[in-house]
């Protein structure tokens, strides 16, 4: 029981981690229908500007957790500038080859400032040992489920009551029609790109501060994709499902199997279920009224 | 109010659509726009809402004044935030949104975000239909339903100019009556200029000011609905009547039908 209860805990951490970065995922996808192959390596500079500001310069954490959020907003845009921009009556598949390239900038990048030995990171998250029905978990894991459904929560309200929010999913339905109402499309790309980049790095900085710093915090970011193919790669609720049930599926199967096997069953549970719903567990269906 | 001098429009950098095509809208006015299918209407229309550029389309020459300045090549944010607003054909409707949702979105260029909730209320007013289905989702109301949140959320911007892209298209006789008796109502309370593109001739005559006549990307016609009406060409093509005020023969429909599929 304390095994599973354990378990359970880190899995629901991973798997709340890879729901933020599945969340800014979508976001791009919908409103611009590209596929940002770049995402893990948004969680993994959003993680090392964190560790920057707080742990190099000395900061106190809240002002150097707002400072990884506002270089994460300006990377956001920087993107859409400098990448997206001058590609726009491009073929989409140029602009997700891109996000290939930028993503080995993006690591590149990485290495040469902060070189490619891990790091352990400031704990600003207390990592004090709590009970929960009698197993043994860390604290800072607690908090990092706690905040990314705080943040996912705020995302949704934000989607569903903010102009900007409900800008960006008419962009997603109909982007033409989107700009009949003066709706810029130019600033939604920019808008989807720094969400991605905030919740990435709000998901990095929570990884970091379990795991440390390194170049594994792309590879957790990886797991968006089985995550988003999961859910659905056009749904937000999809992602954040299924992201929850990637985390859950590789702790149990490490804990109960063994590792190694963690890294493969995500993928044999993705199969089966495309095989039945090819679109994902919650892909957005195409209304056809009669 | 809007003056179009001779422009011109090309597709994909060689079709080219619009060959000197020249109009009007003067201020508090209802222009139709009539003509066969792939005149070039719907193409007038978004060059000059500024929509052409995801078409690839683009305006090589002429000019578009609205209100006595330029708008051709200005942003399509920028000519929304003027005051002209385009319902595309087919409504386009965003169909994953709610009907309020639409609304809202319609009016994403406001400045005066406090106006908002009570331009709301005067859609629902001019189309109760709308706020039984406010909550609903957009994409499963049916054919006229839709066209009246087409028409609610370019109003939501409170457009000094509408551009109605065929608003008849695919509704039953009823609707078409209905949505022309409103679009006549909101130019005349709230002073909307209209410049509306419809096959559907007889219906736009009935509520225009001025009609203009397209064929093959330029102007071949034009003058107040009553000389229109008048014009044994537009008797014979665009209202299908004959001299003695009847329909024509059976051949002859055939014939008139292979010629012009948009008849009303
Ligand atoms: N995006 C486009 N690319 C190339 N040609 C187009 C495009 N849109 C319209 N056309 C062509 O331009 C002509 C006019 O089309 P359109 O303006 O839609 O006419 P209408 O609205 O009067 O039916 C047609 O011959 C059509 O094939
Ligand atoms: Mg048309």
């Amino acid at each position: 029981m304390d095994l599973f209860i354990q378990l359970t805990v880190s899995g629901l951490t991973n798997g709340a981690v890879y729901a933020l970065a599945a969340l800014g995922f979508v976001l791009i996808y919908k409103s611009s229908d590209v596929i940002n192959f770049a995402q893990g390596e948004l969680l993994l500079v959003g993680a090392y500007v964190t560790f920057f500001f707080v742990a190099q310069a000395g900061l106190a954490w809240p002002v150097g957790v707002l400072l990884a959020l506002a270089v994460a907003v300006v990377l956001g845009v920087a993107v859409e500038r400098t990448v997206l921009r001058p590609l726009i009556g491009e073929p989409i598949i140029s602009v997700i080859m891109v996000t290939i390239g930028l993503a080995s900038v993006l690591r590149a990048l990485v290495t040469a400032i902060w070189g490619p030995v891990p790091r352990s990171f400031p704990a600003f998250i207390p990592r004090d040992e709590v009970l929960i029905l009698g197993a043994v978990v860390s604290a800072d894991r607690l908090w990092a489920i706690a905040l990314s459904i705080l943040m996912l929560a705020l995302f949704s309200l934000f989607f569903r009551l903010s102009n900007e929010g409900i800008a960006m999913r008419a962009v997603a339905d109909d982007q033409q029609a989107a700009m009949s109402m003066g709706i810029s499309i130019r600033r939604i790309f920019a808008l989807a790109w720094s969400i991605a980049a905030v919740t990435a790095t709000i998901g990095g900085m929570l990884l970091a501060n379990i795991i440390g710093v390194g170049g594994n915090i792309a590879g957790l970011g990886l797991r968006v994709f089985p995550a988003v193919i999961l859910g659905g790669l056009d749904s937000i609720p999809g992602a954040v499902i299924g992201g929850v049930v990637i985390g859950l599926l590789e702790a149990w199967t490490g804990g109960y199997i063994g590792q190694g096997l963690n890294q493969i069953v995500p993928f044999i549970v993705l199969t089966l279920v495309l095989m039945v719903r090819p679109y994902g567990l919650f892909g957005q269906e195409i209304i056809e009224r009669v | 109010m809007l003056v179009l001098n001779n422009i011109e429009v090309i597709y994909n950098d060689v079709i080219l659509v619009l060959k000197g095509m020249s109009l009007q809208v003067p201020e508090g006015q209802i222009v139709a726009l009539l003509g066969a299918n792939g005149a070039g209407k719907s193409t007038t229309l978004k060059a000059i809402s500024g929509l052409l550029g995801p078409e690839d389309g683009e305006v090589t020459d002429g000019t578009i004044e609205f209100q006595g300045e330029r708008i051709h090549g200005l942003d399509p944010a920028e000519i929304v935030r003027r005051g002209v607003f385009q319902v595309m054909e087919g409504r386009r409707v965003f169909e994953h949104l709610t009907v309020e949702e639409n609304l809202r979105a319609g009016a994403y260029t406001r400045r005066d975000r406090g106006n908002v909730p009570e331009d709301i209320r005067g859609v629902y007013r001019l189309f109760p239909r709308l706020e039984e289905r406010r909550g609903q989702t957009a994409g499963y109301l049916s054919g006229g339903e839709q066209q009246m949140l087409a028409i609610g959320r370019a109003l939501m911007a409170r457009p000094r100019l509408m551009l109605l892209d065929e608003p008849s298209l695919g509704l039953a006789p009823l609707l078409v009556q209905e949505i022309f008796r409103t679009i006549r109502q909101i130019n005349r309370e709230q002073g909307t200029a209209i410049l509306l593109v419809e096959q559907n001739a007889r219906a736009a005559l009935r509520i225009a000011d001025y009609a203009y006549v397209m064929e093959n990307g330029r102007i071949v016609l034009e003058g107040t609905p009553q000389e229109l009406q008048e014009n044994a060409d537009v008797r014979e093509f665009y209202l299908g009547l004959t001299q003695v005020g009847q329909r024509k023969s059976y051949r002859e429909v055939k014939h008139y039908r292979r010629r012009k599929r948009w008849l009303s």
